[in-house]
């Protein structure tokens, strides 16, 4: 029986599945209750200095897209950090750690820019017994336009700087939760690398708007006919996610910095991908609020008897596994071919894969052969691209076949090398032209 | 106090009152809003979509289906319309398990086809709702063509003629307008006076001119529409019904199955319809269905089809006769009817014989089967009634198989004529087809006034 007791910077969790930093965190009822459908962990929504609290909108505060039957694809939130009095949080986070010892709980962090305001709230948290931090410069709306959230995780120095002042005054561990809303992420991630952190979590949500109405022209979530741009998230997000954990985990200047993975973690599936990339854990929050904290329960069972089939023991087996895949276009074998292949049996000739390949590719399916309805690959047009794999409706129906070594591809009349052979080293490539020279 | 189901005879009144209502609501009701969606969802927007090639009338299945799912089910209509202008009726009775949904590749996926009747039902009743007309009519041609029969051939021909601008009569023999859309079809198909409504929604387009109680070979002869009009769309259906060829068919009781779903579409108070307490449908078709389940839906103890062959020849689909099984009606194969027996003229049962296939060719076996009956319903057939096409002594059109002969663009060997429906040779007495064949005709006499006309 697989094992998937996790150990993220030293916290110490049941399972893999924390919920994150968001509405299903910010109080102690929603807490119990996750712990009771057997969330590993939480990270603790949001506190901010000591004060008034911060206020929120009274009116829609997500927007969302959808597919089919209407399942929920992406959301978006302008909620901001938490609402609640600092020390009520305070209160409610050191009852729920005694009540549940062998949970994770993390207090998401999110204070002005200034050492002093830091230093203020640590030994705060410190002494509710939580095992962590969670340093939230990532929330792209509302705290940002007051110099917090994304605003810091937008500039790497800045991150730098309130990392080395979180360490400085605590001893519990910190974990950097980084934001997206940024050109190249491994610039942050380095900068709370450099100031010492222990971890960093991402994706934080993505600026979005989701729509707009078109009756009144408001964007949504409307407020009085006003929108803003808020943070989206939910299986939308999953890949813009997974490619930001694969790009620090395999960036030799933070190799090893643990990661816990964020962004539209939806089932045990997800957070496995996450994890083969790199992430020591997983958070989750969209899924929990589709569906409950009860899909917790899928998410442990489906880990464990995929990591039972494939004979991993520990998270340790599975961790990073898929980070040295992960590598530039400029390295992937130009000498790989696979053709499309359509299995006739499983074949519902819906002609979405003709009908893409012809108007949008390579006019490499049929329609019709000897007058009949027929859906094939034309091996000689077929670039392997992939395109009907994804438009067909039936999973497994069309699948992508490496030719052999030797074989030929119908398509160049060329034999498939087995050498390994990239662009650095291509003919067209004019870099490597001169280089060669 | 209804009469109940035990009496004796052919009663009225077998059940209680409130009961006719429910029996005969909406076989399909409607689709809300959310179901729509849902449905519209689960289409693949297949390339050359398979239903689309299985519409006699071709109407694009998966461009209306995505128009509902995007939340524009006027644009839907009018997609629909674009093709079938009888839309609405066609969603609600055509046989589509063995159309567009017999095709449909979430039929071959997971053997649950896209509910694309319904979906049409959607988006039509919507536009209907709205009373949103889509089509303007073009400059008078000044051309005027008579319409023989306002059933769906009739209606779809004179509708594309009165877009394209000509002026129509339609000369219809019955008091009301729809054929067998008002006349023919399961009351259950379709509730609340709709064919009426349809007929009204189509004609709305303007330049239709009905004349009811006008019979061909009675009030008027082709000869004399192809004097007096530029053009004649014979529409006229199958007024004739096939004889049983058994002996002692004159008995009281015994009937034709349209005649009894006819009186029935007609009747006001449903209550006052009398029907057998035994029923023997003969036939294997729609019409034959129709009228045992509508039997049983008025009280019948006890309905019987008993049809020549077997199952798989039935011409009525797998869907309807599972219908009709689901209402309690009882089909027997491999039986054809011998003698009606009477008793003081009155039908008391009927004997059939067994019958087997040898060779292709159908035969009774000798063995015979006696069933106790009050009434006898003849669902074996309609036929064309050609005494009526030459009425007034003139050339009638040519023949096929005893319905019209017609060409590609439904012209018949008459000069100015041309046919559809029911009445054509390869006729698929099925409303959409008629469809299909009237509005056809229509672009085919339009081109032949405008261009030859000119020429």
């Amino acid at each position: 029986m697989a094992d998937i007791r996790n150990n993220f910077v030293g916290i110490k969790s049941p399972n893999p599945f924390w919920l994150a930093s968001a509405p299903p965190t910010d109080k102690a009822y929603n807490v119990e209750r996750a712990f009771k459908a057997g969330w590993g962990g939480v990270v603790w929504k949001t506190l901010g200095e000591e004060g008034p609290p911060v206020v929120n909108v009274n009116g829609p505060r997500y927007g969302a897209i959808w597919g089919a039957d209407r399942r929920l694809l992406g959301l978006n939130n302008i909620e901001l950090i938490t609402d609640r009095d600092l020390y009520l949080n305070l209160r409610e986070i050191k009852q729920v750690k005694k009540n549940w010892p062998d949970r994770a709980i993390v207090v998401s962090l999110m204070v002005p820019c200034e050492e002093q305001a830091w230093k203020a709230i640590l030994p705060l948290v410190e002494e509710t017994g939580a095992d962590g931090i969670e340093l939230n410069f990532g929330c792209p709306h509302g705290m940002s336009e007051r110099g917090m959230g994304s605003a810091v995780g937008q500039v790497p120095e800045y991150v730098e700087m309130v990392v080395r002042w979180c360490k400085a005054n605590t001893r519990m561990p910190v974990i950097t939760k980084l934001t997206p809303n940024i050109t190249d992420v491994r610039k942050p991630a380095r900068a709370a690398h450099a100031g010492g952190t222990d971890a960093v979590s991402l994706i934080n949500t993505i600026n979005s708007i989701t729509s707009v109405d078109l009756d009144d022209f408001a964007p949504e979530p409307s407020i009085d006919g006003k929108g803003t741009h808020g943070g989206y998230c939910g299986p939308a997000v999953k890949p813009i996610a997974m490619n930001m954990v694969a790009e620090i985990a395999r960036d030799p200047e933070t190799r090893g910095l643990p990661i816990s993975g964020i962004g539209g973690i939806t089932t045990w599936r997800d957070a496995a991908e996450f994890m083969a990339l790199g992430a020591g854990n997983v958070q989750v929050c969209t899924a929990a609020m589709t569906y409950g904290f009860k899909i917790v329960e899928e998410m442990i069972s489906g880990l464990e008897a995929w990591m039972d089939a494939k004979g991993h023991r520990t998270l340790d087996d599975v961790i990073g596994r898929a980070t040295p895949n992960v590598t530039d276009w400029q390295f992937l074998n130009l000498n790989y071919i696979a053709k499309a292949r359509i299995d006739q049996d499983a074949c519902i000739k819906c002609g979405r894969c003709h009908i893409a390949c012809e108007d949008t590719s390579h006019q490499a399916i049929t329609a019709v052969v000897d007058g009949q309805r027929h859906f094939e690959v034309i091996e000689a047009e077929c670039v392997g691209c992939n395109l009907c794999v994804n438009v067909c409706p039936v999973e497994g129906c069309i699948t992508m076949e490496p030719l052999a070594i030797g074989a030929v591809d119908e398509r160049t009349g060329q034999n498939v090398s087995a050498d390994y052979a990239n662009w650095t080293t291509h003919p067209n490539n004019p870099a490597a032209k001169v280089a060669a020279e | 106090m209804a009469t109940g189901q035990f009496k004796d005879g052919i009663a009225a009144g077998r059940l209680e009152p409130a009961r006719y209502s429910d029996n005969f609501s909406d076989l399909h009701p409607p689709l809300d809003d959310h179901e729509a969606l849902v449905e519209a969802d689960r289409c693949y927007f297949c390339y050359d979509a398979p239903c689309m090639q299985a519409c006699p009338t071709s109407i694009d299945i998966p461009m209306f289906i995505r128009e509902i799912a995007t939340g524009n089910p006027i644009g839907s209509a009018k997609t629909i319309f674009d093709q079938n202008i009888l839309g609405g009726m066609c969603a609600r009775v055509c046989p589509t398990e063995t159309l567009c949904e017999e095709v449909c590749v979430r039929e071959t996926a997971e053997g649950k086809p896209v509910q694309i009747g319904r979906l049409q039902r959607y988006a039509t009743d919507e536009a209907m709702r709205q009373g949103k007309q889509f089509y303007e009519r073009a400059a008078s041609s000044g051309k005027k063509i008579a319409v023989v029969g306002a059933g769906p051939a009739g209606l779809a021909c004179a509708h594309r003629l009165a877009v394209n601008g000509h002026d129509v009569v339609i000369f219809e023999a019955r008091p009301k307008a729809g054929g067998l859309n008002e006349y023919g079809i399961a009351a259950y198909k379709t509730v609340d006076g709709f064919a009426q409504a349809e007929v009204d929604y189509v004609t709305a387009v303007g330049g239709i001119e009905i004349r009811y109680g006008q019979a061909l070979g009675r009030d008027f002869s082709i000869a004399s529409l192809s004097g007096e009009y530029d053009a004649v769309f014979l529409g006229m259906g199958l007024a004739g019904v096939n004889a049983l060829r058994a002996d002692g068919e004159d008995a009281d009781g015994v009937e034709n199955a349209v005649e009894f779903i006819a009186e029935l579409r007609q009747a006001s108070d449903l209550g006052k319809l009398p029907v057998g307490r035994r029923v023997v449908v003969i036939g294997g078709g729609m019409t034959a269905i129709d009228a045992a389940i509508q039997s049983k839906l008025l009280g019948s103890e006890d309905v019987t089809i008993c049809y020549r062959r077997g199952k798989e020849r039935m011409n009525a689909s797998e869907y309807e006769q599972d219908l009709a099984a689901a209402n309690g009606v009882t089909i027997r194969h491999w039986l054809q009817p011998k003698k009606v027996i009477a008793d003081k003229g009155k039908v008391t049962g009927i004997e059939l014989e067994y019958t087997a296939e040898k060779d292709g060719k159908l035969a009774g076996t000798g063995e015979t089967l006696t069933l106790a009956a009050d009434q006898v319903f003849k669902a074996i057939g309609q036929k064309l009634e050609a005494g009526a096409l030459n009425g007034s002594g003139n050339a009638a059109p040519e023949l096929e198989g005893g319905r019209i002969k017609v060409d590609d663009e439904r012209r018949t060997s008459l000069a100015k004529v041309w046919a559809g429906g029911d009445c054509i040779a390869g006729g698929e007495d099925l409303t959409v087809s008629a469809v299909a064949h009237g509005r056809d005709a229509a672009e085919s006499i339009h081109r032949s006034l405008t261009s030859n006309g000119r020429a």
